[in-house]
């Protein structure tokens, strides 16, 4: 099984503080990786260092062997944690500037996407709902067929039904050759779906490993896992 | 189905075909779901349908010819086998847990009978 992505000892460091220190882990392809931890923990600033988006004070970041740039964004389909949609454009425009943007986008998925999300590509972005929002940049981000698919927090704004139609989707778009990195805080729902987990404190990794052997390891789902990693910082922060 | 988070899951998939296989469901040559459908059935990832195949497999429960599938294996008796195997596991956990409780052989075989004509499956 070959690594699709592969980040090596990176570091990030915003003026003073130190958003990620020496963090190092591995992906492989046909995995779908949990990346899991409180609110400051690092998560969003990893991700948008493996979407190109900033840029690693030291270590290194890999995807299929290239460093992010503007080859790897042609492979990889990032869904940032706010919305970056043109509140002007309707959901179909919105769909014309990814195809537009992206090789890998493929129309016919997109319209069956929306079909099964329940929106129209007349729809103007502006006059969504938030959980709508969310339904339309999630289909977007999976009309591409990318090699990489990086999603953060893609849950926040949707309703138990509208987690459980994206998780079908996802499922059911599953490609051996795809990768997936997950942030989200809905783990109890989630976590059968993670080959992978890395839990990330303070920006460094306080536990990373296969999710079926960590339940094995420790008789605990990924959830109390999480709890029993992270609650004595949250009781401490109370 | 509904899954224990506490265990690993492809463990819990093995189980659910090999008891299919014990009560008769699932006979010998027959072949199971692709393990997308499965998958898609049971709402979790691929990859763990695909280890629980590989495990049953490993196991010798189910083989997979070339690109044809995943199927029930082995001789007319593996049914039976498997039954009597998750009947003795079954058995045994449980005279375990009265034997802690203080229970003597001959009260666990009465209560067991009991048991026999009042519990319903």
């Amino acid at each position: 099984m070959s690594e699709l992505v592969e980040v090596v000892h990176l570091t990030k460091r915003y003026l003073t503080n130190a958003a990620l220190s020496d963090v190092s882990f591995q992906l492989p392809e046909g995995h779908i990786m949990g990346l899991l931890g409180p609110n400051g923990s690092g998560k969003t600033t990893l991700m948008k260092i493996l979407g190109g988006l900033l840029y690693p004070t030291s270590g290194s970041v890999f995807i299929d062997g290239v460093q992010p740039g503007i080859q790897t964004k042609a492979r990889v389909s990032f869904l940032p944690d706010v919305n970056q949609l043109n509140r002007w454009m309707s959901v179909g425009e919105a769909g014309d500037f990814f195809h537009d943007f992206y090789a890998d986008f493929e129309p016919q998925r997109f319209e069956d996407l929306l079909k099964v999300m329940g929106l129209t590509p007349e729809q103007k972005i502006g006059a969504l709902s938030k959980g709508m929002i969310e339904k339309a940049r999630l289909s977007l981000v999976f009309a591409r067929k990318a090699r990489l698919y990086i999603l953060d927090e893609p849950f926040g704004g949707l309703d138990p039904l509208a987690r459980r139609q994206i998780l079908d989707a996802l499922v059911a778009d599953f490609r051996p050759d795809a990768s997936m990195i997950v942030s989200t805080q809905m783990v109890g729902e989630v976590e059968r779906f993670f080959d992978d987990v890395v839990f990330l404190g303070s920006g460094s990794i306080v536990l990373s490993g296969e999710a079926e052997d960590l339940r094995a390891q420790r008789s605990a789902s990924i959830e109390e896992i999480y709890r029993e990693v992270y609650g004595h910082v949250e009781t401490r922060q109370v | 189905m509904e899954f224990d988070d506490k265990a690993p899951i492809y463990v819990q998939i093995m189980d659910l075909i090999k008891q299919r296989i014990a009560s008769g469901e699932l006979k010998v040559g027959e072949q199971l779901p692709s393990v997308r459908d499965l998958a898609e059935q049971l709402v979790v990832n691929p990859n763990t349908v695909q280890k629980a195949y590989l495990g049953l497999e490993r196991e010798g429960y189910v083989a997979t010819p070339r690109g044809m599938g995943t199927f029930v294996t082995g001789d007319r008796d593996v049914a039976d086998r498997l039954r009597e195997r998750l009947a003795r596991s079954a058995v045994e956990s449980c005279v375990a847990t009265l034997r802690s409780l203080g229970y003597s052989p001959d009260e666990i075989a009465a209560l067991a009978a009991e048991a026999a004509r009042e519990v319903q499956p």
